[in-house]
């Protein structure tokens, strides 16, 4: 691969500390931004071609174009909440280098004309908290943040807020809610956040990773930037490989590139004498992939055309030593449990889910029952305010179709267990 | 298990575990109905309200950094919860009266979070995280053996959890908010015993003291 880009000097000793995150060029594409226009700077990140990295994928350029101009209080909102089961990029960027993220930070307020800016982090991650409440607190004693930036027009406050568990918050309707001190309900939609966000002003909310892009745009200019990756997917990212695979972690790569190449060079590929049956590539709310899929190449498109998504850029593999009811009843299980239950679709679909298929250990099911099920995934999906319960429909739905024998197989050898036992 | 009919659990935690009421519950009322014909709590006068003042700055502090006061919601009831070790009635009612919202608002809030701890917690809490990654690498077993450990004592509670995003590190555990992983055999024992001794448990498993998967590539993978 080509250089990376955000792992660059990752490993460095104390990069969290502001002299040293300087001294190897921090701040630098703050200060390019900073003397751009609004417009020539969104121009910019709409030629990088950057699509958000939290799990939709929409154009960080174009999102950031949609709040209206004028003079009123607007609102950069950046979703560390990272909660996706299978995803940990986030944790080891913000702890690593968390004057990158407060550099995008202030370059993302620039294109989007905010002047307060949240950093809605989830609750657990405490110590990567602290580093970037002492990193925000450096920021500010270099002039970074608050009023005039450096002499510019841009004034921007900027706050930690640490979440208390919560998967829903990081559904970005439901982080305002519960940045606004609420519990966190998905809201309706439209009016979008851009418009009517926090606090009922407009509101642009990135991830983590999109905004740490951004000084890095900046600084190579959109074109060169939109060169790296392919077509519709361009730039780096940062891939967490989890589950059955040697070697477990964060891996910046190019967009593109056969997901093979991510599982098996890289992560080093499951464990000795061992096969992958299948793959979540996108975290836990993507359908799953099997090993005939290792080839799909690792981007937006292509992940979407083979019927699933790269959602949050987080791979978990699971070998074929492991049933997949298991990983269908964990999947389904998290989803119960993370259910805001506003929407009785979710609430319930997540709820029934799961009582189907621990039907099945228990040796009372049918295979009838994987046809309701499947038909149960059907009725959740679109019919919610947020994406939650799709989020379980889609994997589940999925191993169903393409693991149909083997659940098919276990109902049956459960049930003739339960009649020796009787 | 002692009985202690008598005890108000509107006064602060005196130290030592909280006592269960006679039907095992530690929440007077749980199994009665609510009354649909009393108003419900306003807003806890301050002039009658005992507030620890730390207490009070903190969240006062807090409030300061929004623009609407509501937001401090989930910091204040953090903080009330570190002043008296779980989100107690009492700490909520405090931490409403400073923030000036009825203790039902805070109450629907807390109910929400699972970092809020709406039963007496231990000294220590260990969150073991149990979804599919961690799960894939034995984390059931782990949280059994580690509740296994604990036993019946209410020094240290453990729970398991949803995701906590450090699947590179799996098995994990949250040790009183510090991530350790990946831990092997014995190290939920281990663990145990280090807590009650005093000591930092699995000093070695740190994740802060890890450097990227990546780094650790062989050259030419890189």
């Amino acid at each position: 691969m080509t250089e990376p880009i955000l792992f660059k000097d990752i490993d460095e000793r104390n990069l969290h500390e502001i002299e040293v995150y300087e001294r190897r060029g921090g701040y630098k594409a703050m200060r390019k931004a900073l003397a751009m226009t609004q417009d020539a700077l969104v121009a910019e990140l709409e030629e990088s071609g950057l699509r958000g990295r939290g799990g939709a994928g929409f154009p960080a350029g174009r999102k950031a174009s949609f709040l209206p101009k004028g003079d009123m209080d607007k609102y950069l909102v950046c979703n560390a909440d990272e909660s996706e089961p299978g995803t940990f990029k986030d944790r080891e960027l913000m702890q690593k280098c968390p004057h990158g993220l407060i550099e995008g930070i202030v370059i993302g307020a620039h294109a989007a004309g905010a002047n307060h800016a949240f950093i809605y982090i989830r609750g657990e991650y405490e110590e990567q908290a602290r580093i970037l409440d002492a990193a925000i607190g450096e920021a500010y004693a270099a002039g970074y943040l608050g009023e005039r930036i450096l002499g510019s027009e841009l004034s921007l406050s900027l706050v930690l807020h640490r979440g208390a568990g919560a998967y829903i918050c990081g559904e970005e309707t439901g982080l305002l809610d519960s940045l606004e001190g609420k519990r966190g309900n998905p809201r309706l939609k439209p009016p979008f956040p851009a418009l009517q966000g926090l606090y009922q002003g407009p509101t642009l909310i990135n991830n983590v990773e999109t905004l740490m892009t951004m000084p890095h745009i900046v600084r190579m200019g959109g074109k060169r930037y939109a060169k790296l990756g392919v077509s519709g997917s361009s730039g780096t990212k940062v891939v967490s490989v989890s589950g059955h695979v040697q070697r477990p972690g964060n891996y910046e790569i190019e967009l593109g590139i056969p997901s093979r190449e991510i599982i098996y060079d890289l992560a080093g590929g499951p464990p000795r004498g061992r096969k992958i049956k299948l793959w979540f590539p996108g975290g836990s709310s993507s359908p799953v992939l099997t090993a005939a899929d290792l080839d799909v190449p690792y981007d937006f498109d292509s992940l979407a055309k083979a019927g699933t998504m790269l959602g949050s850029g987080a791979i978990i593999v699971v070998d074929d030593q492991t049933p997949v009811l298991d990983v269908a009843l964990k999947t389904a299980e998290f989803y119960r449990h993370e259910s805001c239950g506003k929407c009785t679709p979710c609430r319930e679909g997540t709820n029934w889910t799961v009582r189907m298929l621990e039907r099945i250990d228990a040796g009372e099911a049918t295979p009838m029952d994987l046809d309701i099920m499947a038909s149960v995934q059907e009725h959740i999906i679109g019919n919610c305010l947020c994406v939650l319960g799709d989020a379980m429909a889609m994997p589940i739905g999925s191993m169903i179709a393409k693991f149909r024998d083997e659940f098919e197989a276990h109902i049956r050898m459960r049930q003739l267990e339960a009649v020796g036992a009787s | 298990m002692s009985e202690a009919p008598g005890f108000d659990y509107l006064q602060p935690r005196a130290g030592g575990p909280i006592p269960r009421t006679r039907d095992g519950s530690r929440t007077p009322g749980w199994d009665e109905p609510a009354d649909l014909e009393k108003d419900p709590a306003a807003v806890p006068d301050p002039a009658l309200l005992d507030v620890p003042p730390a207490l009070r700055a903190e969240i006062e502090e807090i409030m300061a950094r929004y623009p609407e006061r509501h937001s401090a919601a989930l910091p204040a009831l953090a903080a009330a919860q570190r002043h008296h070790g779980w989100c107690s009635p009492r700490a909520i009612l405090e931490a409403a009266c400073v923030m000036r919202v009825t203790p039902g608002y805070l109450t629907s809030v807390a109910t929400f979070y699972d970092m809020f701890e709406l039963e007496p917690a231990g000294e220590h809490t260990v969150y073991v995280c149990t979804n599919i990654s961690c799960s894939l690498r034995g984390a059931d077993r782990l949280h059994a053996q580690i509740e296994a450990a604990v036993g019946d004592a209410r020094d240290i509670t453990v729970r398991h959890f949803e995701c906590l995003g450090a699947c590179d590190i799996a098995p994990m555990v949250s040790v009183d908010q510090v991530y350790y992983g990946p831990l092997g055999k014995g190290d939920g024992e281990r663990l145990v015993a280090q807590l009650r001794a005093g000591e930092e448990p699995l000093p070695e498993l740190r994740l802060a003291l890890r450097k990227t998967a990546a780094s650790e590539l062989p050259e030419a993978k890189r």
